[in-house]
Order: structure tokens, then C-alpha cells, then sequence
């Protein structure tokens, strides 16, 4: 199944001290994202599905295998939308 | 949250900015501290750029307020701008006018907060303090609107001569309406200095009445009644006042900067230089910086001093935010029924004079 993400518009984000921070519009809870979270966050634009966010955001720039970048992007994404911080559909995102 | 208060402050980041967009005000509160004529205020533009350049310089909270914000016609542009670069936005208001329509683009453009001025929980007594006829009326109504489109909104209750009795009522009305509440029992003097509105203060019995007020934090002792006792020396020389100029920035309607919206030292203006050099590079801010509770005369030693409140901002009104303010003097005594050092010092002074005279 593709799926595409995008990020919510309803939050607040800013990079501190290296760090990408991220309060949820809707309950105001705040998030810290590593490296590789932030980098998939980044490359959510709703219109390049989730798993050639993996590959052009993840694999091309950190040491991991394919098959577990993906499910771990898959299962930060789901989490993410959970917080509504990010949004995913199994369409593209109109932005 | 700490935590990201507590990079900030190593990194040196503006973690949040107050920008008051105008202070043209629909209402003419009789507390009010701003001159509400327009001296020539920032252009859309030049508010366009500030945001970029305070959103470069790593500010997550941005507060815009004013007088009152929706006097600028601009303002959803202004506010459209702030959420696409990103930024936690709480507006301030007295919401009279939020009609539906704003309330429904307040909500499509994600604002963290609406903070709202109610002063009573009685029409007559709120208009009596906005001198606007029919604003309780339509904050109320404003309120309804914001809350119906799941906006986020608390009410800030600041009290005085007036409305002291009335802060229950307020926040139970809050709480019926699923608004937050805050209180602020203390008037604080206007940016030109004029402490002539501190008379209406509420009486410092009845001030001291309010800060004991156990309801206020649901049985849970609002303060501590006994002082806390001086810091600890080796503390006093690390403790710093509070957040103003250290992760926390003040800009006005005509670009000027200031370490806090209390704190009217003038640190540099965006219509001349860049955010980020101001915030970098300005001689008052690193004066500002500078300051620790050991360097402030008559506090480290305070039998208040590890819990006080002091606001240099405050202490910058009454002559030196190096020194005491008394009117944070005067807040921990209604709490304590303690007088702190500088308070005093200041009743010996009032009394050698009477004696001399």
C-alpha cells in the first residue's frame, strides 16, 4: 500500500539548538525530534509517498537498511498522526 | 518545556517575543499603562520582515497583543504570515470584536491561544473599568465564538479598586464557558513612568486576603505564608531575575525593542537594525544579562529572597533594575505579612523625613 504524509498544518515547529521542536495544534504538547524524525518531517510535502521519503531522506543519508528505515518511518508516521503532527492517506495530500 | 527553556538560555535563542501590533485600543481601561494614539506604527511590511527575521533568530512563542490587535486592519495577513513561518502564536484581545467569521480564520490559522481581558463577571462593573457601554456584552459573545470553533481561550482577570470581590464569579464563568483563568491582583505603572494608576491598587489587606486564598489553586496553598529566606550565596551569584532579555523579547508597534513588555529599556529598534543584532549585539541587553539576584542591592540578603518575585522591569520604572522593587516588596509582604529589606529601609527613610521635617 503507498502512503503519503504531510505535515499538519496546525503546529509550531522550530529548529533550537539543533534540535527540531514541535508543538502539536491540537492538544499543545511539545515534541523533540531526532535527526532522522526531523528528516522525514522535512521531506513530508504530501505528494512523494512515504517510501520514497525513506529513500531520498533516510537511506541516502543515514547508515540503514531499506526494509527497516521503511518500517520504522511507517511506524514513526503513524505515531506522529496520532499527536497530529503529521497527516498520512493512502492518496497525496492536496497542500 | 523546561528543558527547551534551559537550551534557549545556553544557546542564547529568543525563545519567545511579545510584538504589540498597535496600542490603538477600542477601549479605554482605566488601568491601562499605553498611550493609545498612533505615533507611527510598524507598516504591514515592516511587520512581515520583523517576523522573518525573529523566526530566523529561533523564536517558537510569539505573542501578539497590543492595545487591541483587530484595530489593525492587517491583521490576518499579519497573523496569516506568523503561521506559515511557523510559530506558536497566542493572540491577546478583548475579543468585542470577534465575530464568527474571525473566529473561523483564528481557527483555520492554528493559534496556540486566545488570552482575553474580563475584569467581572457583572456588565456594569466591566464597562465601568473598559469604559466601552455593551463590552462585557460582546467579549462574552466574542468568547462564545472562539470557544465554538475549539479555540483555546483563558481569561485574564486583573484585579483593583472595583472588581476585587469578583474574581470567584470570573472564574467560575470561565469554567462555564471551558475558558482558562488567570489573575493578576497588581497594577503595574505606565511605560512613561506615571505611577499614578497605582491608586488603584486594592487595599493591602485586601490584597493579602486574596494571595491566602486557598479556592484559587483548589485547596493547595497558593504561596508560602512564611518567606522562603535569602539565597543561598552561592545560588544569588547564578540566579538570574527572570527571562527578559535572556530568552525573552519585548517589540512595540514602532519597532522598538525592549527586554520584556514590562521592562521599557530601550535596546535598539528593527526599523534600524536586524532582530538578531539587536538580540546579538546590543550594550543594554548584555547589561540586562549581566545582572544576578547577588549584584541586587538589599535582596540576596532579603529573608524573601529565595522565593520572591522581583521584576526588574518593575524595578526599572521605580529608578534601577539593579536594585529592589518595591512593589514586589509590597507583593511578598501581603503574602507573608513579612517586610522584606527594602521595604524596610524605605519606612525608616519615610520616617527620618517626617522626623526631620
Amino acid at each position: 500500500m503507498t502512503r503519503y504524509i504531510a505535515r499538519s498544518p496546525d503546529v509550531a515547529a522550530r529548529t533550537i539548538g539543533g534540535e527540531l521542536m514541535i508543538m502539536s495544534g491540537r492538544d499543545s504538547s511539545l515534541f523533540s525530534l531526532n535527526e532522522t524524525a526531523a528528516a522525514l518531517w522535512e521531506a513530508a510535502d504530501g505528494a512523494t509517498p512515504l517510501a520514497g521519503i525513506v529513500d531520498r531522506a533516510i537511506c541516502a543519508r543515514f547508515d540503514v537498511a531499506r526494509e527497516e528505515a521503511l518500517a520504522d518511518a511507517e511506524a514513526l508516521a503513524e505515531d506522529l498522526a496520532r499527536h497530529g503532527i503529521l497527516v498520512v492517506s493512502e492518496a497525496p495530500i492536496p497542500r | 518545556m523546561e528543558e527547551m527553556g534551559a537550551r534557549a538560555l545556553e544557546q542564547g535563542i529568543p525563545l519567545s517575543v511579545h510584538l504589540d501590533l498597535t496600542y490603538r485600543c477600542n477601549e479605554r481601561c482605566v488601568h491601562c499603562y499605553l498611550d493609545h494614539d498612533d505615533h507611527g506604527e510598524m507598516t504591514t511590511a515592516e511587520i512581515l520582515r520583523v517576523l522573518d527575521e525573529v523566526a530566523e533568530a529561533g523564536t517558537f512563542f510569539l505573542t501578539l497583543s497590543g492595545g487591541e490587535i483587530f484595530m489593525r486592519r492587517d491583521f490576518f495577513e499579519i497573523l496569516a504570515h506568523a503561521r506559515k513561518r511557523m510559530f506558536a502564536v497566542k493572540l491577546k484581545t478583548n475579543a468585542v470584536m470577534v465575530t464568527r467569521a474571525r473566529a473561523e480564520r483564528i481557527a483555520r490559522l492554528g493559534v496556540e491561544s486566545v488570552q482575553v481581558s474580563l475584569y467581572s463577571h457583572r456588565a456594569e462593573a466591566h464597562d465601568a473599568i473598559t469604559k466601552l457601554p455593551g463590552s462585557f456584552r460582546r467579549t462574552i459573545e466574542g468568547v462564545k465564538r472562539l470557544r465554538e470553533q475549539g479555540i483555546k481561550v483563558s481569561f485574564a482577570n486583573v484585579l483593583m479598586k472595583g472588581n476585587e470581590d469578583d474574581y470567584g464569579h470570573v472564574r467560575a464563568l470561565a469554567r462555564e464557558m471551558g475558558a482558562g483563568f488567570t489573575i493578576d491582583p497588581m497594577i503595574t505603572p505606565m511605560m512613561d513612568g506615571d505611577r499614578g494608576v497605582l491608586a488603584l491598587n486594592v487595599d493591602p489587606e485586601r490584597l493579602s486576603a486574596i494571595f491566602r486564598d486557598e479556592s484559587l489553586t483548589e485547596g493547595a496553598p497558593r504561596f508560602s505564608p512564611t518567606p522562603a529566606g535569602p539565597a543561598p550565596e552561592e545560588d544569588a551569584a547564578q540566579m538570574l531575575p527572570c527571562s527578559a532579555g535572556h530568552t525573552l523579547a519585548y517589540i512595540s508597534p514602532y519597532g522598538e525593542v525592549f527586554p520584556c513588555v514590562q521592562f521599557p529599556y530601550p535596546c535598539g529598534n528593527v526599523r534600524r537594525q536586524r532582530f538578531a543584532d539587536i538580540w546579538k549585539d546590543s550594550a543594554q541587553l548584555a547589561e540586562v544579562r549581566s545582572v544576578r539576584l547577588a549584584d541586587v542591592e538589599g535582596c540576596s540578603t532579603c529573608v524573601h529572597g529565595a522565593s520572591c518575585s522581583r521584576c526588574p522591569g518593575l524595578a526599572y520604572v521605580e529608578g534601577n533594575f539593579r536594585g529592589p522593587s518595591i512593589q514586589d516588596c509590597e507583593r511578598s509582604y501581603a503574602i507573608t505579612g513579612v517586610a522584606s529589606e527594602n521595604l524596610k529601609r524605605k519606612k525608616r527613610v519615610i520616617w527620618l523625613a517626617a522626623a526631620a521635617a
